[in-house]
């Protein structure tokens, strides 16, 4: 049964610097990286190749000892450059210089047919040789999924919600053929259904249009309608003891592609966007990529945050850093670190906040705003009540179970919904929060507590 | 600004460890954070952007919210006691008159609560924290206007101390810091806060005949005592002095005796515009604290044994502290019942308490602060049970 939910609750953050829907010719990456810190929950890392090894594209380079089977495969190939490692040698980056001709490592071809009469084994086999099975995440969780374990459905969100998210119309274009494919592959690892939910405001981007195979749900409303998680909340939210896997529509794409063409293609569209960027626009390049060439020389003014992701859960990445293995999106905004004469007190319109305190007229300010990365105060105690409740659409009481988590309270945290959400749920909490805490750390600690005990 | 900011850095490095004035060093930060929205920027993994608004801007929200009343109280002062010595006074005359009352009590409040905070901020080395800009407004305009100095002094570091500080701070607390404060004074100097004598101040002039003093809630508890229809007897109140004193617009919009900030209706629901305008009170808490108090005042109607309790019911809502008590008391986010449907209980059952303690209560026919404080303590108890309620739901759909 089809299903449209519609949400209420949620915040649209309105920012300048969206991406122009159209592939702008930026100077090629030279070099590509895998950083292990982008997989959540990655253990052990354990590196496959040496400095100097030339790799090709399906490679395998990394496993983590915890999770043997899954290899993780470089996008590229070339050679391996660097292998960079912080404290206590904990690994942090595999850089690779690419060659100028990508050439692909190959794997077994299957036809439209064949995909049909493929096993589940040999189906789980091929993905974790061609190194895409790091795209499944489990939940509850939100880490790479176990291929031994059989989720009870997957769920693809196939829309971002995110601010200045780049349009999977776009990312998609033209991968119609493989998107089927992944989904045929991907409902042989599950006895339930495979869900695809999109934005109901929106038209339906070709690439779902007909796809065979899926359970199609609809969402309606604001920011976070894209997140998966709380997709699932409103069509099979997550007991303790279920287990569900997620999947990016880009990775259902890279999915379908290693069966039909059998190579890793690590190729995608990356959304280079924000107030502080000349041209905001897609750029074709590969996972990992090294975003100087799309950043230097695209700047408006200099003093600014690079963010790998959205403003909202993305990390902090340097100028010259790399674009992290799940995001398909680069923000810059200006930096904050700036004082503010009676900046707490001062009138103004032209500030984004999702509180009407700040300002009874923001609401004339009906355009884009320019944000910097600062916090406009400092960290308090949770004082205002009902703030997180108006952004987080699910049956959950959020101020209650940070506070389980910060008391460290284990039943409590299982009883209020810890299973059902991972930190990109309550990045908008995050955002709107006075108080300023940290609320998707306070997630993470929580889960990482939880796994772990 | 540029100025402000260099001596800011200037003075810096004596605050610093190791500096002269180390341990001072969260009244530095304090009084920068004041001055200057401070230039912290957001980590490096998270939400990059924050949103605009901080505690500093909610608090004064509530302060901005407050000013009418303060306005209103202060021109009330002056003209109560103007009308009480019989004399003709100009609206400037007024106002001066009540400012000058009104506020050194103001001055105290701020003063002595903010030290008592800085104190305890530099022992315990926290961060100086907002939430006394409200508390110290707070404190002023639920006092009678003409309190002893000391007394608000006392008071203030009492509701401060162990109001607030004990429980760990700002956004510890179990009990509203004011009204701790409040409640103090009355179970400890019952003779300054209560009784007929303390809401209209004569200074050395003497009242002319007929004055009493009585705040409208004493007269209908008068009248319930002996007999007299209430609305009787607060139309008969009026004749003493000027006409239609304690008529329902003038207590509506009062020009009646009582706290300086709580008897104008009027003045305190244009606060409470501005509150649930910005939606920094909660307006469910507002509503159902009206509808509390009005519906436990028909109740009352319905099993009327005396006067008091036949009082018609929408007297409640303008008399005594009511609308003060809900709008800027009750919609305490940190003393209140913090989930979304126990706040439907929370005020409900404060209009309920407030409206049984007055009409039962046989010393003080004013119920308000106490039907507060009792929520306060329950609070946590409602939403004990709306916790439950959701786990329990999270617990009926799943399957295993």
């Amino acid at each position: 049964m089809s299903k449209l939910v519609k949400l209420k609750k949620g915040f649209d953050i309105k920012l300048a610097g969206k991406a122009e829907k159209q592939i702008e010719a930026f100077q090629p990456a030279q070099t590509f990286a895998i950083k292990p810190t982008d997989f959540v929950g990655m253990q052990r890392p354990k590196v496959l190749i040496k400095e100097g090894d030339t790799v090709k594209a399906g490679t395998p380079i990394l496993f983590d000892k915890k999770l043997e089977k899954v290899l993780y495969a470089a996008p590229v190939s070339g050679e391996i450059v660097e292998i960079k490692r912080g404290e206590k040698r904990k690994l942090l980056e595999i850089r690779i210089m690419a060659d100028k001709e990508v050439s692909y490592e190959t794997f077994d071809k299957f036809s439209d047919s064949d995909l049909k009469s493929l096993s589940k084994e040999q189906a789980t086999a091929q993905m974790l040789k061609g190194g895409v099975w790091p795209q499944i995440i489990q939940r509850p969780f939100g880490i790479v999924a176990n291929p031994d374990e059989e989720p009870k459905a997957i769920y693809i969100s196939g829309f971002d919600s995110h601010p200045l998210a780049p349009d999977y119309g776009v990312l998609l274009k033209g991968q119609e053929k493989f998107f089927q494919a992944g989904i045929s592959i991907l409902q042989k690892l599950t006895s339930g259904q495979v869900h695809l939910n999109l934005d109901a405001q929106s038209e339906v981007s070709p690439a779902y249009a007909g796809v065979q195979g899926v359970q199609v749900n609809k969402f309606e409303g604001p920011h976070p309608a894209g997140n998966v998680g709380v997709q699932i909340h409103h069509i099979d939210p997550i007991n303790k003891g279920d287990l569900v896997w997620t999947v990016n529509p880009y990775g259902v794409v890279q999915i379908g592609k290693l069966f039909l063409d059998g190579i890793l293609d690590a190729s995608k569209l990356v959304a280079i966007t924000g107030s502080e960027v000349n041209k905001a626009a897609y750029v074709k390049t590969y996972t990992g990529a090294n975003v100087s060439t799309f950043v230097r020389g695209n700047l408006k003014s200099e003093h600014v945050r690079v963010i790998s992701g959205n403003v909202l859960t993305g990390e902090k990445i340097a100028s010259d850093g790399y674009v992290g293995y799940y995001h398909h999106h680069i923000t810059v905004i200006p930096e904050g670190d700036y004082e503010e004469f009676l900046g707490w007190i001062k009138p103004t319109t032209s500030k984004l906040s999702f509180s009407k305190a700040l300002g009874l007229f923001s609401f004339l300010n009906k355009g884009e705003f320019k944000v910097d990365t600062n916090t406009h105060g400092e960290e308090r105690p949770f004082v205002v009540s009902g703030v997180f409740e108006k952004v987080l659409p699910m049956d959950i009481l959020p101020t209650y179970l940070f506070k389980a988590i910060i008391s460290e309270d284990f039943d409590e945290m299982e009883e209020l919904g810890l299973y059902e959400i991972i930190e990109e749920d309550v990045a908008l909490c995050e955002f709107v929060d006075p108080s300023k805490n940290d609320l998707q750390e306070i997630v993470r600690n929580g889960i990482e507590l939880l796994m772990y005990s | 600004m540029k100025a402000l900011q260099n001596l800011f850095d200037k003075l810096k490095p004596n605050f610093e460890k190791g500096g002269k004035w180390e341990k001072f060093y969260t009244l530095y930060e304090g009084h920068r954070t004041i001055a200057f929205a401070p230039d912290i920027t957001t980590k490096a993994k998270g939400s990059q952007i924050k949103d605009a608004v901080d505690l500093k801007r909610v608090m004064i929200t509530v302060v901005i919210a407050m000013i009418p009343a303060l306005l209103f109280g202060i021109f009330n002062v002056g003209f109560q006691h103007f009308l009480a010595v019989g004399e003709e006074a100009t609206f400037l005359d007024q106002v001066l008159f009540g400012a000058m009352a009104v506020v050194p009590t103001l001055i105290v409040s701020y003063a002595i609560g903010l030290l008592t905070e800085f104190t305890f901020c530099v022992i315990r080395n926290h961060p100086i924290s907002e939430g006394f800009l409200v508390t110290g407004m707070l404190i002023a305009l639920v006092m009678p206007p003409y309190i002893p100095l000391w007394q608000v002094a006392l008071a203030t570091i009492f509701a401060v101390v162990i109001g607030k500080e004990v429980f760990g701070g700002t956004g510890m607390n179990i009990l509203n810091v004011a009204l701790t404060a409040r409640a103090f004074l009355y179970f400890a100097y019952p003779a300054q806060i209560s009784g007929d004598q303390v809401w209209t101040y004569l200074g050395d002039k003497a009242a002319v005949d007929g004055f009493s003093g009585a705040t409208a809630l004493s007269v209908a508890f008068q009248a319930g005592q002996s007999g007299e229809a209430v609305t009787t007897a607060l139309a008969a109140h009026n004749s003493a002095i000027g006409d239609s004193l304690y008529s329902f617009a003038n207590m509506f919009l009062g020009f009646i005796p009582g706290s300086i900030g709580e008897t104008s209706v009027l003045m305190i629901l244009l606060g409470a515009a501005v509150l649930v305008g910005t939606g920094v009170a909660s307006w469910k808490i507002i509503v159902s604290g009206f509808a509390g108090t009005y519906i436990m005042g028909l109740i009352m109607n319905a099993f009327a044994v005396n006067e008091f309790m036949a009082m018609p019911a929408h007297y409640h809502l303008v008399m005594g502290g009511v609308a003060f008590g809900i709008v800027f008391m009750a919609t305490d986010p940190v003393s209140a019942a913090q989930t979304e449907s126990g706040k439907w209980l929370y005020g409900l059952l404060i209009g309920f308490l407030t409206v049984i303690i007055r009409v039962t209560n046989p010393a003080y026919p004013e119920g308000i602060m106490l039907a507060v404080l009792l929520m306060n303590v329950f609070a946590p108890l409602i939403d004990f049970y709306v916790v439950k309620a959701n786990k329990k739901r999270r617990l009926q759909r799943a399957t295993v």
